[in-house]
């Protein structure tokens, strides 16, 4: 077992480039779904699904009274990427100061207790040797239930051949050494690869240098073992609260409730059973 | 409207906050009528297999004959449609690649493959009157399965994301083992004179007793996220499954072992009761799925009390409007 291996997604970094969606479909050779306006700012892709893993979103709304510049990423890095988003702010920001604009780019979390593998009846969703949650589409045989489980409405059936689809985390591209074709192609570090422990304190730096510049709403999501899903291998860095990006805020993997479901099962045959016996009890002389 | 921050412009109208009103979730990929059809026809399958045991021990060999017909069929029904919802149905077997705890489908399939077949040799036994002796040994094993057959299926929709599935995990076992009772009983009631179906008349009037009474704890329990169960499609066929399942009690009752016809109708009204109400359940899980509200809002709540005292800016608990 190697290390566990995630994402970092630090969206205070995306600039909303796409390059992210473009790399992904290109490299999975992900069909085309649907090139629809949808009048959501400039998300046009509207979600994950089947065939898109990696979603930006854009959000715009009032900004916070006091404006925040964006620190810089680390003072390791070349000044290059943090600047981005401050000069993509600046032309407007005197027409726009009272709005801001929020941009994600969205992924599989690659759950640490995912339900769709503890759902999947045939055995296609599998744990990898880098801790991420890929499906085998050789085996899945379509049920469905990984759709219906996953809290984060990531994975889901392709109408064409059936099959369920979700992101891999570049399965291939790890086993050969190379980070992933999203992160390789993001051009500000918004999305970032690598060991999952690594990833997760670099992002409690990052989460502090951000309140402490005066985002007081900056937030990690999925960062914490002890969560709902014992942790996301893909975790965020958010600057409102998770359901203004369209992710939950508080999952729960299904499965922590099914112990407690196989006993209600339990009970009710039982009951069952012993309701036919009474029912059944001879009565005729 | 109370004041909030000014993010609420994102979602006018709206008590909590949503990425421009899209679902959290993916709407279930099950289809209708395949999967309602699956939950209906398993149930009344294995309520009917424990229904023929019972019928058979205490002399009702008419109504144990039909029991283990309706199980046999009803069962055959249930796979059929199982599979045929599935988006690679040449690929079935694949479910018994494993054996996993943790997926009631997986779970449920290893079931199936045990209880179908014993279902099926005693329904041909009952209907060719061949090898009769190992026909009723097959009834036997078929019976001690059956009740598991008719719920687990409760857990296989629970186990899911889908807010009116998965928070009803508590009583839905319950509905659906009195979903097929009732069911079971009905068929008996439909087929017999009601002199020779007395143990079904009582089955009926315990199973749809005990649905009424799951369903009511959980639209209480469950609050606002029992509200598909109550409003729109989901709401008018719960409506119409209580109406018909009720309607079957007071027929039941009335027809007092005596009147055919009222026994017919009652043996219908349960039947259909049984099965109108698996279509609600599934609507209501997929209206479930479809609305944001009902993922983010208790979601929201539950973070919110945790992290008091709530971050500067952010929704406080008792603001999302539920």
């Amino acid at each position: 077992m190697t290390d566990r291996m995630g994402f970092f997604t630090d969206t205070s970094l995306c600039i909303g480039c796409k390059a992210c969606e473009v790399a992904c479909k290109t490299w999975n050779e992900v069909p085309e779904d649907g090139i629809e306006l949808s009048g959501m700012s400039y998300d046009n892709t509207v979600g994950l699904g089947a065939s898109t893993w990696r979603h930006v979103a854009f959000i715009e709304q009032p900004a916070p009274s006091a404006r925040v510049q964006i620190p810089a990423v680390t003072p390791a890095r070349a000044a290059a990427p943090a600047q981005a988003p401050a000069q993509a702010a600046a032309p407007a920001q005197a027409a726009a100061d009272s709005m801001r604009w929020l941009m994600s780019s969205d992924v599989c979390k690659h759950c640490t207790e995912a339900a769709c593998l503890d759902v999947c009846p045939t055995g296609a969703l599998m744990r990898t040797e880098f801790g991420t949650v890929v499906v085998q589409d050789d085996i899945c045989n379509g049920c469905g239930y990984c759709v219906a489980a996953c809290p984060f409405g990531v994975i889901e059936r392709r109408e064409t051949d059936g099959g369920a689809y979700k992101c891999t985390l570049c399965y291939d591209r790890l086993g050969d050494g190379l980070t992933p074709a999203c992160a390789k192609a993001c051009p500000t570090e918004s999305i970032q690869f690598g060991p999952l422990d690594e990833l997760r304190e670099r992002a409690r730096g990052r989460v502090t240098e951000l309140q402490q510049a005066g985002e007081t709403k900056a937030r990690l999501y999925l960062d914490d073992p002890e969560d709902g899903i014992g942790g996301g291998g893909a975790f965020f860095l958010l600057l409102d609260e998770p359901e203004v990006y369209g992710l939950p805020p508080d999952p729960v993997v299904t499965t922590r409730d099914l112990p407690r479901m196989w006993k209600h099962v339990a009970l009710a045959a039982i009951g069952l059973a012993g309701a036919v016996l009474a029912a059944t009890r001879r009565s005729r002389p | 409207m109370s004041p909030r921050s000014q993010e609420q412009q994102m979602v006018p109208d709206a008590g909590f906050r949503s990425y421009y009103g899209r679902p959290v979730l993916k709407e279930p990929a099950w289809k209708s009528p395949d999967v309602p059809a699956y939950l209906f026809f398993g149930g009344l399958a294995g309520a009917s297999s424990a229904l023929a045991v019972g019928a058979h021990r205490s002399g009702y060999s008419e109504l144990a004959r039909v029991a283990r017909i309706t199980a046999g069929g009803a069962i055959s029904v249930s796979a059929a449609a199982l599979i045929n919802d599935l988006g690679r149905p040449a690929r079935f077997l694949n479910m018994l690649r494993v054996f996993k705890v943790t997926s009631p489908m997986s779970m449920g399939s290893w079931l199936l493959a045990a209880y179908g077949p014993l279902a099926g040799a005693s329904a041909v036994s009952a209907v060719t009157g061949k090898l009769p002796r190992a026909g009723r040994a097959a009834a036997a094993a078929a019976g001690a399965m059956g009740p598991a057959v008719a719920t687990y299926t409760a857990a296989l929709v629970c186990s899911t994301a889908v807010p009116a599935w998965h928070d009803a995990h508590r009583e839905m076992p319950y509905k659906f083992a009195g979903s097929a009772a009732a069911a079971a009983a009905g068929i008996g009631l439909l087929a017999l004179p009601p002199d020779r179906a007395v143990p079904a008349a009582r089955l009926a009037i315990a199973g749809a007793v005990a649905e009424q009474t799951a369903e009511r704890l959980l639209e209480r329990r469950l609050g606002a996220v029992a509200e598909p169960y109550r409003s729109g499609k989901p709401g008018e066929l719960m409506l119409a499954a209580r109406v018909l399942s009720l309607t079957g009690v007071a027929a039941t009752a009335a027809a007092r072992g005596r009147n055919r016809v009222l026994s017919a109708v009652a043996g219908a009204t349960l039947v259909a009761g049984s099965a109108v109400s698996r279509a609600g359940i599934y609507e209501a899980g997929r209206a479930s799925a479809r609305d944001p509200k009902y993922t983010i809002a208790p979601q929201h709540t539950r973070a919110a009390a945790r992290a008091w005292p709530p971050r500067a800016g952010d929704t406080p608990a008792d603001d999302d409007g539920w």
